[in-house]
């Protein structure tokens, strides 16, 4: 086995360890708290958080992806060029905007809760997706783009045979970045009582208990690494079976 | 047969195609010269509508190309283009399966045809059909390029400086393979270069372009003999034009009854090469044989340059 794939498993173990039987892991935890508080977060269940902090996630990026992937497309055609500019302002202003500032937006609107934080989290994921799919779309090169044509491919065809193959390698990195900025990102739901991991690292805020702290940040950083890594790894073998290496 | 009526092409104000009238036979290589900027591409891609027309009409075989959408238009005709275009996420079989796919060729009968083509352009199917594109010689590539643009049997064949990107000897090959493909499939081609001895070679009927317009469209002995207008002089080289004139007679075609004596020449060398050959020897008159050596008659030097004067 490759070191970096030993090292993957091994934060994979300990995710998963830590997630299933976190008492076990109480002794570590313990000098970090003060005057007998509870070293390991103890108002919630650890693993239905972190599942439902990834579900959360998921979901807000498949719907990045779908937007992004779809405005893509359509101002790289010749029919939707003039929309560039403007769609690349307002996917910016998604990305610039703080996520607390569109929690506190939306709140009011859509009321605490997943809601929000979905809204917030599909704003700031459809940056990267966008501005990978623009470039993938856009270096297709020329002569195997008029050749789609010349032989007889309509716009449909030549969009879905050949274009978006050779864009997928840079849509899916879009995608994975979105992913995990958004892992860490993720927690600010919890000031909005959305279930997540920020749950832990505000409890220990308020208690001040650094130990909930340090536990909220490694999990949501173990599973934004093995994210990542999950995500390339499924990229490979995706491309693979396309056969764009 | 492509007829080609007062067609035109203004780009933002620019004529880059103006009143362009030709019309091509069927079974027959034309090849369009010129300089850079003088439309060529543009007068090819708008046989298949790859560019629409400002003005004027494209007929092939009688009918208006814009009777049918322009995707179908194309799966009629092949196209093939310098840099070839390969599709580098599909294997060389699924490129050249491209528009046989389109049509909704049936597998067996798209597999069968891509391993004819592999072997008409000498790739072995076992070896390359199931290649990446990536994995070939730039050679290769353009063989597949030109492959793709045949598998649906089009009648019309355009290229656009197909052989531009490849070596002396690999496109002296490539020229081979397209006169014996225009023997075996009958297809009418349409090729845009910019050496004038491919044209030369090629072509049945030579078009030669400057400005958007079309100078001369004849063909390549008369475009030397009798050019119609100075730039058509120029583009054909003056220094050398007897020598290309010689180039476009065969030794079989020139030779004279009687078996004569000196150097053996084929009879399907050029007279340009046969001069040349009794240069070399110093002779002043050769033998003219078959491939297999039978007598096919003789030349002499003095027939030999009657051939290089405009008569
Ligand atoms: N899509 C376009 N928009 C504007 N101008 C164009 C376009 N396509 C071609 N032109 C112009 O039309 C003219 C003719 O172009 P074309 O490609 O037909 O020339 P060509 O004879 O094929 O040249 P080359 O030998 O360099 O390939 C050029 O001046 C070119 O700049
Ligand atoms: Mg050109």
């Amino acid at each position: 086995m490759r070191p970096a794939t030993l090292l993957r498993c091994a934060a994979l173990a300990l995710l998963v360890s830590f997630l299933l039987a976190p008492q076990r892991f109480a002794p570590l935890f313990a000098p970090l708290t003060q005057y007998g508080a509870p070293p390991i977060y103890d108002q919630g269940n650890l693993l239905s958080l972190a599942l439902a902090h990834l579900g959360t996630v998921c979901l807000a990026a498949a719907a990045s992806t779908l937007l992004a992937v779809t405005l893509g497309i359509l101002v790289t055609r010749e029919s939707g060029r003039e929309f560039l500019p403007l769609s690349r302002t307002l996917v910016n202003i998604g990305q610039t905007f703080p996520p607390v500032a569109v929690l506190a937006v939306t709140v009011p609107l859509v009321g605490f809760g997943e809601r929000p934080t979905l809204i917030a989290l599909f704003a700031y994921g459809l940056l990267p997706i966008f501005e990978n799919t623009i470039v993938g779309l856009q270096t297709c090169p020329p002569a195997v783009l008029e050749a789609a044509s010349g032989m007889g491919m309509s716009a449909r065809q030549r969009l879905f045979k050949v274009e978006l193959p050779l864009a997928m390698p840079l849509i899916l990195e879009g995608v994975r970045l979105s992913l995990v900025i958004n892992v860490g990102t993720a927690t600010i739901g919890s000031t909005v009582a959305a279930k997540g991991l920020g749950e832990v690292i505000i409890a220990g805020l308020l208690s001040n208990n650094t130990a909930f702290i340090l536990q909220g940040g490694l999990v949501t950083g173990l599973m934004a690494i093995l994210l990542y890594d999950g995500m390339a790894a499924f990229e490979r073998r995706l491309l693979r079976s396309v056969r764009i290496e | 047969m492509i007829t080609v009526e007062n067609l035109s092409k203004v780009y933002d104000g620019t004529t880059v195609v103006d009143a362009v009238s030709m019309v091509i036979e069927k079974n027959t290589t034309t090849v369009i010269v010129g300089t850079s900027g003088s439309g060529k591409s543009t007068l090819l891609r708008m046989i298949n509508r790859l560019v629409e027309p400002t003005g004027g009409r494209v007929l092939i075989e009688g009918r208006d190309t814009r009777e049918e959408p322009a995707h179908l238009l194309r799966r009629r005709i092949g196209y093939a283009i310098q840099g070839h275009g390969l599709f580098p996420h599909r294997t060389v079989a699924e490129n050249i399966g491209t528009v046989p796919q389109l049509l909704g060729w049936s597998a067996a009968r798209i597999q069968a045809r891509v391993e004819e083509l592999l072997q008409v352009f000498q790739l072995d199917p076992k070896a390359y059909a199931d290649a990446m594109p990536h994995e070939l010689s730039g050679g290769q590539q353009q063989r597949v390029g030109v492959a793709r643009a045949l598998a649906a049997e089009p009648a019309v064949l355009l290229m656009d400086e197909p052989f531009g990107a490849l070596d002396p000897i690999i496109r002296a090959k490539a020229q081979e393979d397209l006169l014996e493909i225009r023997r075996r499939f009958g297809t009418t081609i349409v090729l845009v270069t910019h050496d004038m001895d491919e044209a030369f070679h090629l072509g049945d009927r030579v078009a030669v372009m400057s400005g958007g317009r079309l100078l001369q469209y004849d063909r390549p002995a008369r475009l030397l003999t009798q050019p119609a207008d100075p730039f058509v002089a120029r583009m054909t080289g003056m220094g050398d034009r007897a020598m290309r004139l010689l180039s476009l007679t065969t030794a079989g075609e020139a030779a004279l009854p009687g078996r004569g004596s000196g150097p053996a020449v084929t009879a399907s060398a050029s007279l340009r090469e046969a001069l040349s050959e009794l240069v070399w020897q110093g002779a002043d008159s050769a033998q003219v044989v078959d491939a297999d050596g039978t007598a096919r008659g003789h030349l002499t030097l003095d027939a030999i340059l009657r051939h290089g004067r405009p008569s």
